[in-house]
C-alpha cells in the first residue's frame, strides 16, 4: 500500500501556512538497573536474559522504584528550568500490545515530576529560540519485537512476532514541549536544534547514552499547519521512527509539505501516527491515534507517591553542570577562537575531546589541530564518530608531548596515532613495537650526513659557497636514508656544521 | 439512575479485549451503575479537607538502590510461555495496529 503523497513546494508552504510543532523526546536513562526492578539496564545481550518476574509482568510481582532514576528525572527537570512536583504519582496506562507484558505501561499521567520549563536553543546562525517545556515525566520502555514472515521483518504481512523483554522496564524520561509556534520556514531547523540541544545537555549531565541510532534518544514530531494569520491550530500528525538529528529536520519538513498539499486541495488531515522512512525522507501512515481516555489511566496502586523534599531538590540542583552552550561560549573566550573555529570544533564533536586533551597537558592549539584535522579524517575514513575512535585524550596529549620534545616528527606522530587506533597499545608501546623514535643520536646522523654529502659533492660545494638553501637536497637525502625518523632541523644543523658554512 | 450506557460498556469491553454478549451489555450496564453509585457516596461524606486517597498506606519516597539483582535465565523466563522461538516469546501476528 504505497501511494506517493502530493507535496507542496516548501517556499509556498511557508508563504501560506504557519507550522506548529510539538516535540516528544524519550530518553533512556543509563542507570545500572531498570525502573522498577533490579535487572541490568544494558543495550543488547541474549534475548530475555535481563528479565525477572517484575519486568515480565508475572502475577504477584511487585515493582520498587529505582531511586537513581528519580534523581536523574529531577536533575533533567531542573536543567530544563522546570518546577519539580512537591508530590506526584505513577499511573497505569492500559493498552494491549505484545511489547508490554503487563498489558499496561507504568507512566505518569496528570502529575509529572517536572513541568513548566524551557530551554534556549541556539540555531546555526547564532539566533536563540526559547522552546517552552510542558513536562518531563518518568515511565518505562517496552520490549522489542521481531516480525517473522512477510517482507523483511516488517509488521505488515508478518506471520508471527518474537518478543525480547530485555528492554522492557528500562527507565525512560519523556520530555514534551509546549506548542512551538511562529517559527515559519525555520520550523524544521528549530526542531533539529532543539533535539540537538537536549542531546548535548543530557550527555553533559551523564544521565543517558543519548544514542539516536541505538534508540536511547528518540523523537516523535507532532506537526500541524494553520493558514497564515489563523489562531486555531490545525489537525496534527505524529511522526515516529525518527532516528537521527538530520531525520528530525527532514521529517518535519516533509510533513509540512504533505499537509499543505492536502489542505490547499480542500482536504483534511487525519490525526494519526506516521512512520518516518529514512530511505526517501517521507512518512507512511501508521495506526490512528487512541485518545487519552482509551488508555484508562489510574494511579498505580503498587507504587507509593513521590514527594521530593525541597532540600533534596536543592542538593540535586547543585549537581547540574554548566550548560553545553554556555560552556561553548566560555571556551570560545578562553581559547580565543573565531566563530568558525568554534563551529569546526562543535560540528566535529571535538570540543570535549580537545578540552580533555588540554587537561592532559597539551596546548589547546595542538589539541585542536589533532582532533579537528587528522583524527577527524581518521573518524571519517573509519566510518565512526570522533568520540568513538580508539584513542583517548591522554594518548593524544602524550603524542603531542613527544612531538614537542622532538622525539617524534609530525609524520612519525601520525604513524604512532595510527598504531593506537589499530589497537597496538599506548603511544609509547607503538613507538617501541614499530621502532618509530626520531634518530637523535648525532653519530648515526653524522654518518648519514657524510654519506649524503659524499654522494652529492656538487651540492656540498654550493653550500660551502654560501648557498645555504641548497642544504635542502642533503636534508632530503638524509631523511630518506633514515626513513623519516630524523629531526630535520637537527640534520640541517649538522650539514652546515660539516661543510663549515 | 443510569450513568453508564450500553455503548460505553461495549467500548470498555473492546478496550479490555473482552467478548461480551448483547445480553451481558444490559446486565453489566446495570451492575456498573450500582458500583458507581456506591462509590459516589464516598464523595458525599468527604469534605474539601480530605484529599482523595489512592494508597492505603501513608508512605512516600520508597526507593531501591540502583544495584543489579539476579533475575531469571532465558529458559526460566520462557518456561511458562505457550510458544517460544530463538530465545524469544512467540506471539500471533499483530493485526490492525500498525502497518
Ligand atoms: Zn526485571
Amino acid at each position: 500500500m504505497t501511494t506517493t503523497a502530493e507535496l507542496m513546494d516548501y517556499a509556498e508552504v511557508v508563504e501560506r501556512y504557519d507550522p506548529v510543532l510539538g516535540l516528544e523526546v524519550h530518553v533512556e536513562l543509563s542507570t545500572n538497573t531498570k525502573m522498577f526492578c533490579g535487572c541490568p539496564n544494558s543495550f543488547g545481550g541474549d534475548p530475555n536474559t535481563h528479565v525477572c518476574p517484575v519486568c515480565l509482568g508475572l502475577p504477584g510481582a511487585l515493582p520498587v522504584v529505582n531511586g537513581t532514576a528519580v534523581e536523574s528525572a529531577i536533575r533533567i527537570g531542573l536543567a530544563l528550568n522546570c518546577d519539580i512536583a512537591e508530590w506526584c504519582r505513577f499511573a497505569r496506562k492500559n493498552y494491549f500490545y505484545p511489547d508490554m507484558p503487563k498489558n499496561f505501561q507504568t507512566s505518569q499521567y496528570d502529575e509529572p515530576i517536572a513541568f513548566d520549563g524551557y530551554i534556549d536553543v541556539v540555531l546555526d546562525d547564532g539566533e536563540v529560540v526559547r522552546v517552552d517545556i510542558e513536562r518531563a515525566h518518568m515511565e518505562e520502555d517496552t520490549g522489542k519485537s521481531l516480525h517473522v514472515g512477510g517482507a523483511t521483518g516488517r509488521i505488515h504481512g508478518a506471520e508471527h512476532s518474537l518478543l525480547d523483554y530485555n528492554r522492557a522496564g528500562v527507565p525512560l524520561i519523556e520530555i514534551v514541549t509546549k506548542p512551538i509556534t511562529g517559527m515559519g520556514e525555520r520550523a524544521p531547523e528549530v526542531a533539529r536544534a532543539y533535539v540537538t540541544a537536549l542531546r548535548d545537555l543530557l550527555r553533559a549531565m551523564d544521565v543517558s547514552d543519548v544514542r539516536m541510532d541505538q534508540g536511547s534518544l528518540r523523537c516523535d514530531a507532532n506537526v500541524s499547519l494553520m493558514p497564515k494569520g489563523a489562531s486555531e491550530f490545525g489537525t496534527r500528525t505524529e511522526t515516529k521512527n525518527v532516528n537521527s538529528l538530520r531525520s528530525v529536520e527532514r521529517a518535519v519538513r516533509h510533513e509540512m509539505t504533505r499537509h499543505a498539499a492536502i489542505l490547499a486541495d480542500g482536504g483534511s488531515i487525519k490525526q494519526e501516527t506516521r512512520h518516518f522512512q529514512e530511505a526517501d525522507g517521507t512518512t507512511a501512515a501508521g495506526r490512528t491515534k487512541e485518545t487519552a481516555e482509551d488508555y484508562r489511566y489510574f494511579p498505580e496502586p503498587d507504587l507509593v507517591p513521590i514527594a521530593p523534599t525541597r532540600e533534596w531538590v536543592e542538593q540535586l540542583r547543585a549537581t547540574i553542570p554548566e550548560m553545553p552552550w554556555e560552556r561553548r561560549k566560555r571556551i570560545q573566550d578562553d581559547w580565543n577562537l573565531t566563530d568558525e573555529e568554534l563551529r569546526d570544533l562543535v560540528n566535529t564533536g571535538a570540543i570535549d575531546l580537545v578540552a580533555a586533551t588540554v587537561d592532559a597537558g597539551a596546548t589547546q592549539a595542538d589539541a585542536r589541530s589533532w582532533w579537528v584535522q587528522y583524527l577527524n579524517q581518521q573518524a571519517t575514513s573509519r566510518e565512526t564518530e570522533l568520540a568513538d575512535l580508539a584513542i583517548t585524550p591522554a594518548q593524544v596529549a602524550r603524542v603531542i608531548e613527544l612531538v614537542g620534545s622532538g622525539e617524534l616528527t609530525n609524520k612519525l606522530a601520525r604513524q604512532v596515532v595510527d598504531g593506537v587506533l589499530d589497537g597496538e597499545g599506548d603511544p609509547d608501546q607503538v613507538i617501541e613495537k614499530r621502532g618509530l623514535k626520531v634518530v637523535s643520536d648525532d653519530s648515526a646522523l653524522l654518518a648519514a650526513v657524510d654519506e649524503a654529502l659524499a654522494a652529492q659533492p656538487d651540492v656540498a660545494d654550493k653550500i660551502r659557497g654560501g648557498k645555504v638553501q641548497a642544504a635542502g637536497a642533503i636534508v632530503g637525502a638524509v631523511m630518506k636514508a633514515t626513513k623519516g625518523q630524523a629531526d630535520a632541523a637537527r640534520v640541517r644543523e649538522l650539514i652546515l656544521e660539516r661543510v663549515g658554512a | 439512575m443510569s450513568n453508564i450506557s450500553r455503548d460505553e460498556v461495549a467500548h470498555l469491553a473492546k478496550l479490555a479485549r473482552m467478548a461480551v454478549t448483547e445480553e451481558e451489555l444490559d446486565t453489566f450496564a446495570g451492575q456498573l451503575d450500582q458500583i458507581l453509585d456506591a462509590v459516589a457516596k464516598v464523595g458525599e461524606v468527604a469534605g474539601d479537607d480530605i484529599p482523595p486517597t489512592s494508597h492505603a498506606v501513608p508512605l512516600t519516597n520508597v526507593f531501591r538502590p540502583d544495584e543489579v539483582r539476579p533475575g531469571l535465565s532465558q529458559d526460566e523466563a520462557l518456561s511458562g510461555a505457550p510458544a517460544a522461538e530463538e530465545g524469544r516469546f512467540r506471539v500471533p501476528r499483530i493485526l490492525g495496529e500498525e502497518q
